[in-house]
């Protein structure tokens, strides 16, 4: 059986369906990976001892097993003590949770490196601890991490092909859907890969215009 | 309007570990009056400065503008609001300007009036407008910090200083990291802030301008001040041996 692309294009619709939640996916676990990258960075630095021991463990745990392992857990695990997420939902948790600790760590040590006298600055003008923090050290250590940061939401975009273990009709499961009635897994799994790149290629665009826009507030 | 306790610094002492970089010092500033503070390096200018508002704490003494006692002793909690509440009050222009690179000049001017005074989008913006036109930047009000010469940032670190109405200036070598051509533009600012009374406590190298525009100049020398008087005095006619020393090597003339 040689290859045969022409049955691709029937299987269109279900491949950009599977393309959007990729993107879906992508989009609100990058979010919850940002946000909660800085309340963990927050946590971590300046959390109360009794708040950054457990969060210390919580981010070994995140950082040391597998990704895959987490969204079993979250998913089927959960359910056994009551907790019955929808597959969307445990998958964007746990692919949040996993980058926002990864995001955490880089945005930990660009808050470190802000100059002291921009804390200076701010207090001397009366700003609180928090003000300073929330308007003066996070919005610049964002700013800083913004290129590395930029390459873990590639990594998630990549990643979010392991939600189809947990039946999210994403890009992967929907090429595999394809595959699994017309017996071309060359031809989908390309397609697909396809897609990804395209996804990619839009995703980088969007970073490097980020990075362009912030270059000037340094 | 003078001659009336402003700024007031009672037996003011402060040590890091063993080393005592503050010993005994007294200085009472009245309204308008402006004080220069010289001395060499390492002698404790910048402390006794940054302990004004506590942001170098004194070990021990007091601290007080007009009749509030700025390091008083407080709980924790308390403590940060009433400095947060002081330091309202103070301005402080340091050497390396300590601007907020990621927000514009409005940006910078007007992130504290908002936050602690709460005022509206539009008076912020007015507020900022004066203040800029003030120290001669109006055209700069959109530009990032990144884009201004450095003359141009520390007359912008005045501007945001001045937006909190503050009772006093604190300026901590305002002009050392400058380019000589770029000093005089930033000393016009001082000085026109003198013409219009401010109260003003001037930590610099600068003889001839403490000289132009002070009222007194304060020698300090090993955590204690030496000597102090009107300038015409401290500059012409010192008392002490360390002064004249001093003086010798950073007189210009
Ligand atoms: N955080 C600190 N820990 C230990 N020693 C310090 C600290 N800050 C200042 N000192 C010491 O206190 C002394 C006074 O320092 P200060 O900065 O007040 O001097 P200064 O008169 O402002 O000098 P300069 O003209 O160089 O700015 C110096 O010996 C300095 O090394
Ligand atoms: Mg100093």
């Amino acid at each position: 059986m040689g290859l045969d692309f022409t049955v691709v294009p029937s299987y269109f619709g279900v491949l950009l369906m599977g393309a959007g939640w990729t993107i879906a996916i992508t989009i609100c676990a990058g979010l919850l990976s940002f946000f909660g990258g800085i309340v963990f960075a927050v946590i971590a630095l300046y959390g109360h001892w009794s708040l950054r021991l457990p969060f210390r463990g919580f981010a070994f745990l995140f950082m040391g097993t597998p990704l895959l392992l987490q969204l079993f857990l979250i998913y089927f695990g959960l359910i056994q003590i009551g907790i019955d997420l929808p597959a969307f939902v445990a998958g964007v948790i746990g692919l949040g949770l996993h980058f926002a600790v990864y995001n955490s760590e880089l945005i930990q040590a660009s808050i470190l490196a802000v100059d002291k006298g921009q804390y200076e600055g701010a207090r001397t003008l009366g700003l609180s601890r928090g003000q300073t923090l929330r308007k003066v050290v996070i919005p610049q250590a964002v700013r800083a991490v913004v290129p590395p940061m930029g390459n873990n939401m590639i990594a998630l975009l990549k990643d979010s092909a392991l939600v189809s273990v947990i039946g999210v009709m994403e890009l992967t499961l929907a090429a595999q859907q394809a595959i699994s009635r017309t017996y071309r897994p060359f031809e989908f799994y390309l397609a697909a890969a396809f897609c990804y790149y395209i996804v990619n290629l839009a995703l980088e665009a969007g970073l490097r215009r980020l990075e362009r826009r912030i270059a000037a507030s340094r | 309007m003078t001659d009336q306790a402003f700024v007031t610094i009672r037996n003011a002492a402060k040590s890091y570990g063993a080393l005592e970089v503050l010993k005994d010092i007294n200085l009472t500033v009245n309204r308008g009056q402006i004080v220069a503070i010289i001395g060499p390096s390492g002698s404790g200018k910048s402390t006794l400065l940054r302990a004004i508002n506590e942001l170098d704490p004194l070990t021990s003494g007091e601290v007080w503008l007009e009749d509030v006692q700025i390091n008083k002793k407080l709980p924790h909690r308390q403590y940060e609001a009433h400095v947060n509440q002081v330091r309202q009050d103070i301005g402080m222009v340091f050497q390396h300007f300590n601007l907020f690179p990621h927000l514009t000049v409005r940006g910078n001017i007007t992130l504290a009036p908002r936050m602690l005074k709460g005022l509206s989008e539009a008076d912020a913006d007015k507020l900022a407008e004066e203040q800029l036109a003030k120290v001669g930047l109006s055209e700069k009000i959109d530009e990032y910090p990144s884009r201004l010469s450095g003359g141009q940032k520390q007359r912008v670190a005045i501007a945001r200083a001045l937006a909190m109405k503050p009772k006093v200036m604190l300026f901590d070598e305002a002009t050392s990291a400058l380019d000589p051509e770029l000093v005089e533009e930033v000393n016009l600012v001082m000085k026109q802030l003198a013409e219009e009374h401010m109260t003003m406590i001037i930590v610099t190298h600068e003889m001839d301008f403490a000289a132009s525009v002070c009222d007194r100049v304060l020698f300090m020398d090993q955590g204690v001040v030496v000597e102090e008087g009107p300038p015409s005095v401290i500059f012409h006619d010192p008392k002490e041996e360390r002064t004249r020393n001093f003086l010798r090597k950073h007189l210009s003339r």
